[in-house]
C-alpha cells in the first residue's frame, strides 16, 4: 500500500489530480454543513446577478438563485451519480466478465455475444433510448450511463479472468475440494480488483461527463434540483447575456473530469505490475556504461571479455548479475558457458552487443572486444551496424525475434535488405536459400507461413536462419534448444555443428545441459553466481572436473542407462547475486569449504585449464 | 499385488473453433484408446514428447478434463466424481509450474488450509498439526506458511505444491513434469524427496516427464506416448536400454550424453492433429516402415514377457 502511494505520487500529475479531486470531494460532502442559500429559493428580483455581488459570491441564475449554492450541491450529485454509475456498471460489469471468463464454453458465448450487440449501438445513442425507455429523472439517467458502460468492464474483465482460469491454481483448488462459486469468491476475484480498479478510475470521469450531458439534454435531474448538467442546459438560452452562469458549472465539470482521469491514470500506472518493478523510464537504445577503467587487452582473438561487470540497480539493491567474467572466443570454435538460471549466462551475453536493458542494467566494468574493437560504451550506429552483421543472436524463444504478423520470408528478406542493398527478388532467393540451409522442408511454400504456423522445431530453424542471414562470424546461442523436444533438440544441435563446419562459423552456446555441451562444444566455461568458476576443454572438464561445484552438478544429472537409482544432489540454493557471501560463493553448498573460503578473492587460476577454487579437486 | 490404477480405453477429443450451435469445425484426437495398468505402490512412468497427450491423460485421472470415451478405475472401483471431497483424498497432482500452481494472493498457510479444511474437515489445532507435519515431510521450515508464493525460489514452490497434495492424504499421486521448471541441483533434492515420500506414505505414483533419464531414475515401469497413443510399455530398466519401438529407439539415441556424436540434421515432425494419417503415425519418421504400417494401425502387444509395443516391425533386443 506505501509503495502504491509512493508510486502514485511520483507521478506529478496524478498527485495534482489527486489534491483538486480531494478539495472538490471535502467541498461536496461539507455542503449541507456551509452556510448557503438554499439551493432552490428561487428571487426573480435578483436575476443574473453578476459574480461577487453582495450575498451571491458567483451571482444567481435566471430565477436568482445563488448560483455558489447550487453549484456546490450539484456537483455533490453528480459527484454521488458518477461514482454510483461507476460502481453499478463497474460490478455488474465485472461479474458478468468473470462469469463468462470463468466457465468458458457457451456461456461465454452466449454473454460475450450479447455485450457485442450493446457494445455495436453508438454509446450515446444507447443512453438515450435506454431513457426514452424509463422516463425522465436522475436515476434512470443514472442507470443509463452504467448500462451503456458495463459491456466496457464485461469485456475487460473477461479477457483478464480467462486468463487467470487457466492457471494452475484454479485447477489445484479443484483438486483441493472448492466448488466453482468458492473458486471464483476466493481464488479469481481477488486477482481481478486491481483490474476492477484500474478500469473504474480511469472511465468515472466519462461517466460524470455522460451523466452531465443527459442532464444537460433535461433527461437527467429534473427541476428544480441541480446538478452540474442540468445547470449547464438551463444557462444555454442566457450564454450571451449571462455567461457565467454557463461558465460557473461547465469550469466545475472541466476540473471534475480532469482531476479524476489524472489520477485514474495515475492509479493505472501504479497499479501496473510491469511499472512495479522498478523501471518507468524508457528504456534506452544500449546498455548504460558506467566503467572507471578499461582493461588492457590480454590477447587479440575474435571476441575477447574481459573482466566484464554488469549490474542491476534497482532501488538500493545492487545485483551483481556478471561479476569479472572473462572469456575468449577463437574463429571456428564453440565455446559452452553453462550454469544453472539465474548465473549470470543471460546477461554475459546480452553485454557483448549492449543488450541488456537498462535501466536496470548497467555495465560497471571490463571490455568486450571484438576483432580488438572495445564494444563497451561504442555509439549505438556502431553496434546496430554490427548486430546480425558480425555477431547474431539465437533465443530460446525465437518468437521474440520473429514479429507474429509478417511472414518468415518477408522477415528474411528485410533482415538481408538491413545491412546489404539488394534487389528485392535477390533477398528473396536469398532467403528461400537460407530456409533451406537450415533444412526446412519445402522452403520456397514454408516462406509464406507465419511464425505461429510453425512447430516449435521448425520455428527455431527460422530463428537460426535468421541469425545467418547477414552471414555473421559470430552466432551468440542462448539456450536454443531448451524449450525442445529431445528428439528436435538433437536436430537442431546437429543442424548448429553443420553449419559451425560449413560456414566457419564461432559458437558462443549457453546452455544448462551438460550432455548438449559434451556434444557440441570444444571448451567450456562454468558459471555460478555471477562469475566463471571453472573452464577448459570440454572433455577435460567433463572427465575431471575440478571446481567442487561442477563436479557436484555433473553428478546430479541423471545418465541414461544407469537404472533405477537415488540421485545425487546439492544441498541449499544457488546465491542470490544481490547478497553474495564474501570469498568463494559456492561456499554455504560445498562440503569441502574452510575458514579460508569464506574471506577474501578467490582468484581464477591456470591458464587453458582454470579454476577458482582453494581446494580443488586434483589436489586430492 | 492389487492395481492402484486402470484406464480402459480412455480417449479424448477436443473440438477446435466451436461454434454458438451446430457442431465445431474441426475435432483433434488428443488421446487414442489407452489402456493402462498401475499396480499400487508402483510408479508408471510416462514419457513422450509435448504435445503428445501426457498431460491430457493425467488431466482425466484426476478429473480436470472429462474423457471423451472409456472408463478409469481407481482400487477396483469405476471413477465416482459425485462426491469430491471422496475422489480428492484418494488421488492428487503435483504441477509443472510449481510457481502458477499457487495462488500469489494468498499466503501459503492460506494454500494449504484449503484441501485440509475441505477434503479431510480439519480445524483448529488438528488443522494447524497437521500442517506442520506435512512441512516437516517436505523439509520446509514453519516461518514459510506466513510469506507469499513469489517470494519462493522454484524448488520450494514445488515442495509447497507437494506439500498441498500430500494434504490430501490421497493413494494416488500423479505428477506432471513436477522438475522440469527446476535446476539440476534442485531437480535431484525434489526427485529424492518423492522416493522418500513415496515409501512413507504409501503412495502410487504416475511419473509424466519429457526427461528419460529422470524417467528412468524414478520409475519401476514406463509407457511411452507418441501422438496420443502408448507405443511400448515395460520394465524401466528396458524400455530405454533395449527399445523395442522405432520410436522409443530414437527417443533414447536424442537424448544428449557425453561422448556420443550429434545425429545426423534428419527434420522429422509429428503428423499434423487436424488431419492423422491412417495407419501408423511414426510411419513418416520411421526407418522401418512398410506398406502394412502405413495402412493399419499397429496394436500394443506384448513383443517379450512383459515389453509390448505397437508395431507391426518391432526392434529385435
Ligand atoms: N532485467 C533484469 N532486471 C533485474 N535483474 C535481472 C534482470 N535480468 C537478469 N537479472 C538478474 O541477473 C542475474 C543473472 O541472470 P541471467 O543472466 O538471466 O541468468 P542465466 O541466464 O544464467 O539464467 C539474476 O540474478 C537475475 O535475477
Ligand atoms: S573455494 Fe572452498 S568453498 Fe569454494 S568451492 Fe573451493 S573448497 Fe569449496
Ligand atoms: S508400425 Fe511400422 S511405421 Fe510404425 S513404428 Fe512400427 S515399423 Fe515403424
Ligand atoms: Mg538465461
Amino acid at each position: 500500500m506505501s509503495l502504491f502511494l509512493r508510486l502514485l505520487f511520483r507521478n506529478r500529475l496524478a498527485g495534482f489530480g489527486a489534491v483538486v479531486l480531494g478539495a472538490i470531494v471535502v467541498l461536496a460532502l461539507l455542503t449541507p454543513v456551509l452556510p448557503l442559500h438554499p439551493p432552490n429559493a428561487t428571487n426573480t428580483a435578483n436575476r443574473f446577478l453578476r459574480p461577487l455581488s453582495e450575498g451571491h459570491m458567483l451571482g444567481t441564475d435566471h430565477l436568482g438563485r445563488d448560483l455558489l449554492s447550487r453549484l456546490l450541491w450539484g456537483t455533490r450529485l453528480s459527484l454521488a451519480v458518477g461514482f454510483a454509475a461507476a460502481l453499478i456498471a463497474g460490478l455488474a460489469g465485472a461479474a458478468i466478465g468473470v462469469i463468462a471468463g470463468y466457465f468458458g464454453g457457451r456461456t461465454d458465448n452466449v454473454t460475450m455475444r450479447g455485450v457485442d450487440m450493446l457494445m455495436a449501438f453508438p454509446y450515446i445513442l444507447l443512453a438515450l433510448a435506454i431513457v426514452a425507455v424509463l422516463g425522465p429523472g436522475l436515476l434512470n439517467a443514472l442507470i443509463a450511463v452504467a448500462v451503456v458502460n458495463i459491456p466496457f468492464f464485461a469485456r475487460n474483465i473477461r479477457g483478464v479472468t480467462v486468463g487467470i482460469a487457466h492457471r494452475e491454481f484454479i485447477d489445484a483448488a479443484k483438486l483441493a475440494g472448492m466448488g466453482h462459486t468458492r473458486i471464483l469468491l476466493t481464488e479469481v476475484v481477488p486477482n481481478i480488483v486491481p483490474v476492477v480498479v484500474i478500469a473504474m478510475s480511469t472511465t468515472i470521469g466519462w461517466m460524470i461527463l455522460e451523466t452531465a450531458g443527459l442532464s444537460f439534454l433535461g433527461l437527467g435531474s429534473q427541476p428544480p434540483q441541480a446538478d452540474l448538467g442540468s445547470m449547464l442546459g438551463e444557462a444555454r438560452s442566457a450564454l450571451i447575456t449571462a455567461p457565467h452562469t454557463s461558465i460557473v458549472p461547465g469550469v466545475m465539470i472541466l476540473l471534475i473530469v480532469m482531476s479524476v482521469n489524472l489520477l485514474g491514470d495515475g492509479i493505472r500506472d501504479a497499479l501496473d505490475p510491469r511499472l512495479r518493478s522498478g523501471a518507468l523510464a524508457r528504456p534506452m537504445a544500449t546498455t548504460r556504461v558506467e566503467r572507471a577503467s578499461t582493461p588492457a587487452p590480454r590477447a587479440d582473438g575474435l571476441l575477447r571479455i574481459d573482466d566484464l561487470e554488469t549490474q542491476f540497480q534497482i532501488g538500493k539493491r545492487v545485483y551483481r548479475a556478471v561479476n569479472k567474467v572473462s572469456l575468449d572466443l577463437r574463429p571456428g570454435e564453440c565455446l559452452g558457458l553453462i550454469g544453472e538460471s539465474g548465473s549470470g549466462k543471460s546477461v554475459t551475453a546480452l553485454s557483448v552487443m549492449g543488450l541488456v536493458a537498462s535501466p536496470p542494467g548497467v555495465i560497471t566494468g571490463g571490455a568486450v572486444r571484438l576483432e580488438g574493437r572495445d564494444l563497451i560504451g561504442a555509439p549505438y550506429e556502431l553496434l546496430r551496424s554490427l548486430r546480425g552483421r558480425k555477431v547474431a543472436y539465437i533465443f530460446q524463444d525465437p518468437l521474440s525475434t520473429l514479429h507474429p504478423l509478417y511472414r518468415i520470408g518477408d522477415q528474411l528478406i528485410e533482415a538481408i535488405r538491413v545491412h546489404e542493398p539488394v534487389s528485392h527478388a535477390e533477398a528473396h532467393k536469398r532467403a528461400v536459400r537460407l530456409l533451406e540451409d537450415v533444412r526446412i522442408p519445402n522452403a520456397a511454400a514454408r516462406a509464406k507461413a507465419y511464425p505461429h504456423e510453425l512447430s516449435g522445431g521448425m520455428r527455431q530453424r527460422v530463428g537460426i536462419a535468421m541469425a545467418l542471414a547477414n552471414d555473421p562470424d559470430i552466432i551468440i546461442a542462448d539456450e536454443p534448444t531448451t524449450a525442445l523436444d529431445v528428439t528436435v533438440q538433437a536436430q537442431i544441435l546437429a543442424l548448429l555443428s553443420d553449419l559451425r563446419r560449413e560456414r566457419g562459423l564461432a559458437i558462443l552456446f549457453i546452455t544448462h545441459d551438460f550432455g548438449v555441451v559434451g556434444q557440441l562444444c570444444d571448451r567450456v566455461a562454468v558459471m555460478y553466481g555471477g562469475r566463471i568458476v571453472e573452464s577448459g576443454p570440454t572433455a577435460d572438464v567433463l572427465a575431471a572436473p575440478a571446481h567442487p561445484y561442477t563436479k557436484r552438478l555433473i553428478a546430479c544429472v541423471p545418465e541414461l542407462g544407469a537404472g533405477r537409482r537415488v540421485l545425487a544432489a546439492i544441498p541449499g540454493l544457488p546465491p542470490a547475486v544481490d547478497d553474495l557471501p564474501p570469498g568463494c560463493a559456492f561456499a554455504p553448498r560445498c562440503h569441502k569449504a574452510q575458514d579460508a573460503c569464506r574471506k577474501g578473492e578467490i582468484d581464477l587460476q591456470g591458464a587453458e585449464r582454470q579454476v577458482r577454487c582453494l581446494f580443488p579437486e586434483m589436489a586430492q | 499385488m492389487t492395481l492402484a490404477l486402470k484406464t480402459t480405453d480412455l480417449t479424448k477429443t477436443f473440438d477446435i473453433g466451436k461454434r454458438l450451435i451446430g457442431p465445431p469445425r474441426a475435432q483433434v484426437r488428443a488421446v487414442h484408446p489407452v489402456s493402462l495398468d498401475v499396480k499400487t505402490g508402483e510408479t508408471l512412468g510416462i514419457v513422450g514428447e509435448s504435445g503428445c497427450g501426457k498431460s491430457t491423460l493425467a488431466r482425466m485421472l484426476v478429473g480436470l478434463t472429462p474423457p471423451t470415451s472409456g472408463t478409469i478405475e481407481i482400487e477396483g472401483k469405476a471413477l465416482d466424481r459425485a462426491d469430491p471431497a471422496a475422489f480428492g483424498r484418494l488421488i492428487q497432482y503435483v504441477f509443472q509450474d510449481p510457481v502458477s500452481s499457487l495462488n500469489p494472493r494468498k499466503t501459503i498457510r492460506q494454500i494449504m488450509e484449503v484441501p485440509l479444511r475441505l477434503l479431510h474437515g480439519l480445524r483448529g489445532r488438528a488443522l494447524d498439526a497437521r500442517i506442520a507435519e506435512l512441512f516437516d515431510a517436505v523439509n520446509l521450515r514453519p516461518e514459510f506458511l506466513t510469506r507469499y508464493p513469489h517470494e519462493f525460489s522454484g524448488g520450494q514452490a514445488q515442495r509447497i505444491g507437494i506439500a498441498r497434495a500430500l494434504a490430501a492424504s490421497p493413494r494416488i499421486l500423479i505428477l506432471d513434469e513436477p522438475v522440469s521448471a527446476l535446476d539440476v541441483s534442485v531437480q535431484a533434492q525434489v526427485l529424492n524427496l518423492l522416493a522418500e515420500l513415496k515409501t512413507e506414505f504409501n503412495l502410487t505414483y504416475l511419473f509424466i516427464s519429457h526427461d528419460l533419464a529422470v524417467v528412468e531414475a524414478v520409475s519401476d515401469r514406463i509407457a511411452v506416448l507418441y501422438f496420443g497413443s502408448v507405443v511400448e510399455t515395460g520394465p524401466a530398466e528396458k524400455v530405454f536400454a533395449a527399445p523395442r519401438h522405432p520410436y522409443t529407439k530414437l527417443l533414447a539415441d536424442s537424448a544428449p550424453v557425453v561422448g556420443r556424436p550429434l545425429g545426423g540434421a534428419q527434420s522429422g515432425e509429428l503428423p499434423d492433429p487436424l488431419n492423422p494419417p491412417p495407419g501408423c503415425a511414426f510411419a513418416g519418421r520411421c526407418p522401418r516402415a512398410s506398406d502394412l504400417c502405413r495402412r493399419d494401425v499397429p496394436e500394443l502387444r506384448a513383443v517379450e514377457g512383459d515389453q509390448f509395443a505397437a508395431c507391426h516391425h518391432p526392434l529385435e533386443s
